[in-house]
C-alpha cells in the first residue's frame, strides 16, 4: 500500500512538470505585455522597458522557464507581478475560500445525487425516476450564471432569507484564523456568525452543486441498475432481507466504484473551475484569482495558481483510487 | 416496507432536510438587511464595486479601484472641487505662484496629524516628493507621466521641493507647467506618513497611513477593504461615518441584486439599462457621475484606406451617433463632437459636428475613389467601460451605418489585454476605445491621446500632425489661462478637420444607493471622498 502510494507520488512529478511547461508556453503565446498592463495606459515607453527588464521578461523563454523551475524546487512559487507579493503568501485565503465552497457543494451533490440515483434505480420507471432524471438533465445543462442570478432574486430580494454575495456579513466580520470561515467561527464559538457564514454558503454552494449533483445521480442510477439485476441481489432478497437493507448495503457497495470516480473528478473540477460561481457570488476564491491574473498577464500567479489546482486535482484522484480498496476488498495495491 | 410507502417516506425526509437547510437561515435574516440593522449604533457604509484594489499606496498604482480607497485614507496638498476639477485648498491652505510660473509657495494646514500620531508638516511634504523623485516608472508610474520624469531626467519638471518653515513649502520648476496644481490634486500624489513609509518599506501598500478622514483597518483580498473613522481628522465634523467597507462584487447584475437586497448601501458601475429599475424603486436613488470621459471610434491612419482624410470624414458622416447614444447609453450620455468633454476648459463649442448624412459620406467616398466601398475590420471592445457600456452592440450599430454607405465592416474582438496591444500596434483598421480624464485638463486628453509623441502608446490611431504638436507643446507651458484655452481651441479644429476619430459620446457613469445615503457626491475622476457622506 505504502509502496503504491510512493509510486503514485513519483508519477506525479512528470505530470506536474509537463503541466508547468504547457501552461508556461500557452500564457506566453497569448499577446499582451504584463508591463504595459501593470503600468496602465498612461505609462511611458521607458517605464515599460524598465519594468520588463526588472521582471526578467527580456530573457529568452527557456531561461525564464528554468528560473521558474529553480524557484519551484526551493518552494518559491514566484511573486505576483501586480501586487508584488509572493504567491505563497497571498494564495492561501483564496484557496481556503474555494475549498470551503467546493466541500460544501460536493457534500450537497453527493448526498442528494447518490440518494436520488439509488431511489431512481430502485423504483425504475416510476414517476420519481422520470422526475429525477428530467431534473438531472436540466441540471447538467443549466447555465450557472442564470441559475445564480435567479436564486439571488428569489431567495435574497423576494424572500429576503439568504444573502446574495460574499462570505460573511461585512458589518460583523469573521476573525480569520484558518481561512475556512465555518471552522473559524466554530473556533471562536460564535454560533451567530456560524449561521451567517453557512447562509452565505447556501446560494453559491447549491449553484455549484447543481451540475455534479445531476451527473452523480445519473451515474449512480445506471450503476445501481446493473447491480440490482445481479444474482447476489436476488439471493439476498430471497434470504428475506428487507429491500432497504439490500439496496443500501449490498447493492450500493458494489455500485459505488464508478460513482466514486465521478465524485473525484467533479471535486477536482469544482476546485479549479468555479470562476463563474465565484464571479456571480462575489466569492474571493482561487478561480477568480487566476482568472484576474490572466487579464493582467500576471504570469507567476497564473502558473503557480494552475499548478496548485492541478496538484490538488491529482491528489484527489489518488485518494479516490485508494478509496476503491476500502470499498472493494478485491482491489489490491502492490 | 412496500415500494410506495418507502417512496413517500423518503420524499418526506428530503423535504425535511431541505427545510432544515433553509430553515437555519430564516431566523435572523434582518441582520443582513443592511440599512435597518447596521445604522443603530455604528454607521457603516458598504460600497459595492466591480473589482478589488491593487495596492493602497496611491503613488504605486494606476488603477481607479485603488484610488477609490486611498482617496479616503490620504489627503492631497490641493483638492479638486466637490464635483469638478477646480482647485481648492487641501493640506495646503493657500499657495502663491510666481509671475513666471516657476515657483509655487504653499502654506500648510497646522495641527494636522497622520493616523500613526506623527505630525504633518513641511518636512513630511518634502520627504514624500523626495521619495517619488528618487523612484522610477516601475515604482511610481504616475509621477513620471505627470511630472515628466524622475530625479535628474531632463523632462522632470520639478527642480526642487524645499521646506522654508515648519508649515511652508516652496516648489521650484524647471519650466512652467500649466496643469501643475491639477496634477498635485490627483490621488496618486497624496501625502503619506514618512515614518510609516520607512517602517513598512515594501509593505506600505498593505498598511497605508495618511492624514485622511478614515484609517485603514483590514483588507481581505478580492473581497473587502475596511476603513474606519479617524477621530483626529483635521476637518471639523468629518467624517460622519464610523466605518466604510469596500466590497468587490465583479458581476454587475449580482452587485445590483446585493443593493436591492440591502447588503450594500452604494453600488458603483450601474449599467444604463438598469437605471430604470433603480428609479422605479422607492428605497433607492440614482447618482450620476459628472462626465469626464470620451468614447470614440479610432481609425488607424497608417492603414489604407484610412490614410485618406476624406475616408475618415466619410465615416464621421456615416455614423448616427444620436441613435447610438439613445440605444446603448439609454440617453445617459452626450453626443461627442470633440475629443474632450465640455466640462473641461478649452472645449471648443464653435466646432460644427459632422452631421449624420449617408449621402455626404457617399460623396466623400466617391471623391476618395471608393464609390464601391471597401472591406474593413472593426474592433469591438470585449469589456464594458463607463465610456462604452456595450462595445459589441455599438460596433453592430456602426457596422449597419457603414453598410448603408457601402463599407463592409467585419466585427472582431479579443480579450482585453490582447485588444489593447493589437490596437497599440496599429493592427486594427478601426477600433472602439475611450478615456477617462485624470486631472480634468485638456492636455490629459489632447496630448495624451492624439499627439505624435504618444503614437504607439495612447495614440492608437498613429495620427501625426506637426502643427497640432506645436500647439499642444506650447499649451503645456502656457500659464495664461485664456491664451492656453485658445491654443486648445485651435487644436480641436485641426483634429476635427483631420478626423482621426469619430468621437461618439461623453457618458455619465451611474451609481446607485439606498435612500438613506446622504451627501454622496460622485466625482468625475471616479474616486469619491466619503468624508461628508452620512447614513440616515
Amino acid at each position: 500500500m505504502l509502496h503504491y502510494i510512493g509510486r503514485r507520488l513519483l508519477q506525479l512529478i512528470p505530470v506536474l512538470l509537463g503541466m508547468t511547461f504547457i501552461v508556461f508556453m500557452i500564457i506566453r503565446a497569448i499577446p499582451g505585455d504584463p508591463a504595459q498592463v501593470i503600468l496602465g495606459q498612461q505609462a511611458s515607453e521607458e517605464a515599460i522597458k524598465a519594468l520588463r527588464t526588472n521582471l526578467g521578461l527580456d530573457n529568452p523563454w527557456y531561461i525564464q522557464y528554468f528560473d521558474y523551475l529553480k524557484g519551484l524546487i526551493t518552494g518559491d512559487l514566484g511573486e505576483s507581478l501586480r501586487t508584488r507579493t509572493p504567491v505563497v503568501d497571498e494564495v492561501w485565503p483564496y484557496l481556503a475560500a474555494t475549498i470551503e465552497l467546493s466541500l460544501f457543494a460536493i457534500i450537497i451533490a453527493v448526498v442528494i445525487g447518490i440518494n436520488a440515483g439509488i431511489i431512481s434505480a430502485w423504483f425504475q420507471n416510476s414517476w420519481f425516476d422520470y422526475l429525477a432524471m428530467i431534473i438531472a438533465l436540466i441540471g447538467v445543462s443549466m447555465p450557472i450564471f442564470w441559475l445564480g442570478l435567479m436564486n439571488q432574486w428569489i431567495f435574497s430580494i423576494e424572500l429576503g432569507i439568504l444573502p446574495t454575495t460574499g462570505r460573511e456579513n461585512v458589518r460583523d466580520p469573521v476573525d480569520v484564523i484558518t481561512g475556512f470561515y465555518v471552522l473559524d467561527t466554530l473556533i471562536a464559538g460564535d454560533f451567530n456568525q456560524l449561521s451567517t457564514v453557512l447562509k452565505h454558503l447556501v446560494l453559491p454552494g447549491t449553484a455549484l452543486a447543481t451540475i455534479p449533483m445531476a451527473i452523480i445521480a445519473r451515474m449512480t442510477r445506471s450503476s445501481m441498475l446493473e447491480v440490482m439485476r445481479s444474482d447476489f441481489v436476488r439471493t439476498a432478497r430471497s434470504k428475506g432481507l428487507s429491500m432497504f437493507w439490500v439496496v443500501y448495503k449490498h447493492a450500493l457497495k458494489n455500485a459505488i466504484i464508478p460513482v466514486l470516480t465521478i465524485i473525484g473528478l467533479q471535486m477536482g473540477l469544482l476546485l479549479g473551475g468555479a470562476i463563474l460561481t465565484e464571479t456571480i457570488f462575489g466569492w474571493p476564491g482561487i478561480g477568480r484569482y487566476i482568472y484576474e491574473a490572466i487579464g493582467f498577464r500576471d504570469y507567476p500567479v497564473i502558473q503557480s495558481g494552475i499548478l496548485i489546482v492541478a496538484f490538488i486535482f491529482v491528489m484527489i484522484n489518488l485518494i479516490v483510487d485508494l478509496l476503491y480498496g476500502l470499498v472493494d476488498p478485491r482491489i489490491k495495491y502492490d | 416496507m412496500g415500494k410506495k410507502k418507502f417512496l413517500t417516506w423518503s420524499l418526506l425526509l428530503l423535504l425535511l432536510v431541505s427545510t432544515a437547510l433553509f430553515g437555519c437561515s430564516s431566523d435572523d435574516s434582518s441582520e443582513e438587511g443592511g440599512s435597518e440593522g447596521g445604522s443603530t449604533e455604528e454607521k457603516t457604509l458598504i460600497f459595492g464595486r466591480g473589482g478589488d484594489s491593487v495596492s493602497l499606496d496611491p503613488i504605486a498604482v494606476t488603477d481607479g479601484e485603488s484610488f477609490k480607497v486611498t482617496k479616503n485614507i490620504f489627503d492631497t496638498l490641493v483638492n479638486f472641487g466637490e464635483q469638478d476639477t477646480e482647485i481648492e485648498p487641501g493640506l495646503a491652505s493657500e499657495w502663491t505662484p510666481s509671475e513666471d510660473g516657476l515657483t509655487y509657495t504653499f502654506k500648510l494646514q497646522e495641527g494636522v496629524k497622520f493616523h500613526d500620531g506623527t505630525d504633518f508638516n513641511a518636512e513630511a511634504v518634502v520627504k514624500n516628493f523626495e521619495r517619488w523623485a528618487a523612484g522610477d516608472g516601475e515604482q511610481f508610474p504616475y509621477y513620471g507621466s505627470m511630472f515628466g520624469g524622475y530625479g535628474d531626467d531632463e523632462g522632470h519638471v520639478i527642480e526642487s521641493v524645499e521646506a522654508t518653515g515648519d508649515y511652508e513649502v516652496v516648489f521650484k520648476l524647471k519650466r512652467p507647467q500649466a496643469p501643475f496644481l491639477k496634477n498635485l490634486a490627483m490621488s496618486p500624489f497624496a501625502i503619506a506618513s514618512p515614518t510609516a513609509v520607512e517602517e513598512a518599506g515594501d509593505s506600505f501598500g498593505d498598511n497605508p497611513v495618511g492624514t485622511g478622514p478614515f484609517k485603514f483597518v483590514e483588507w481581505k483580498r478580492n473581497d473587502t477593504i475596511t476603513i474606519e473613522k479617524f477621530d483626529d481628522y483635521w476637518v471639523d465634523g468629518e467624517p460622519k461615518l464610523d466605518q466604510v467597507v469596500f466590497r468587490a462584487i465583479p458581476d454587475n447584475s449580482a452587485r445590483l441584486n446585493a443593493l436591492l437586497s440591502g447588503e450594500i448601501d452604494l453600488a458603483d458601475g450601474i449599467t444604463p439599462s438598469d437605471a430604470g429599475t433603480i428609479e422605479g424603486d422607492d428605497n433607492l436613488q440614482l447618482f450620476e457621475r459628472p462626465s469626464m470621459n470620451v468614447g470614440y471610434l479610432g481609425m488607424t491612419v497608417t492603414r489604407e484606406p484610412f490614410d485618406d482624410p476624406k475616408v475618415r470624414q466619410a465615416v464621421n458622416h456615416a455614423i448616427d451617433k444620436q441613435a447610438i447614444v439613445d440605444a446603448f447609453f439609454e440617453g445617459r450620455a452626450e453626443v461627442a463632437k470633440n475629443p474632450i468633454p465640455p466640462v473641461i476648459s478649452g472645449y471648443n463649442d464653435s466646432i460644427e459636428d459632422y452631421e449624420y448624412s449617408p449621402e455626404k459620406a457617399k460623396e466623400l467616398l466617391a471623391e476618395a475613389g471608393l464609390s464601391d466601398g471597401f472591406d474593413m475590420e472593426l474592433y469591438a471592445m470585449p469589456v464594458p467601460r463607463p465610456y462604452m457600456p456595450d462595445g459589441q452592440k455599438v460596433a453592430e450599430a456602426i457596422q449597419k451605418n457603414l453598410a448603408d454607405v457601402g463599407i463592409n465592416a467585419k466585427i472582431v474582438s479579443f480579450e482585453w489585454a490582447t485588444y489593447l496591444e493589437k490596437a497599440a500596434n496599429g493592427e486594427a483598421d478601426a477600433f472602439l476605445l475611450g478615456w477617462t480624464g485624470d486631472n480634468g485638463d485638456a492636455d490629459n486628453f489632447l496630448y495624451a491621446l492624439l499627439d505624435q509623441d504618444n503614437v504607439g502608446t495612447n495614440n492608437y490611431t498613429y495620427y501625426e500632425n506637426q502643427e497640432l504638436h506645436d500647439l499642444l507643446i506650447k499649451a503645456q507651458s502656457e500659464v495664461d489661462e485664456d491664451v492656453r484655452n485658445d491654443l486648445y481651441m485651435q487644436a480641436q479644429e485641426i483634429i476635427h478637420e483631420d478626423a482621426p476619430w469619430v468621437p461618439l459620446a461623453h457618458s455619465t457613469p451611474l451609481l446607485a444607493g439606498g435612500k438613506n445615503v446622504m451627501n454622496f457626491k460622485a466625482h468625475p475622476t471616479g474616486s469619491d471622498k466619503l468624508a461628508s457622506v452620512d447614513l440616515e
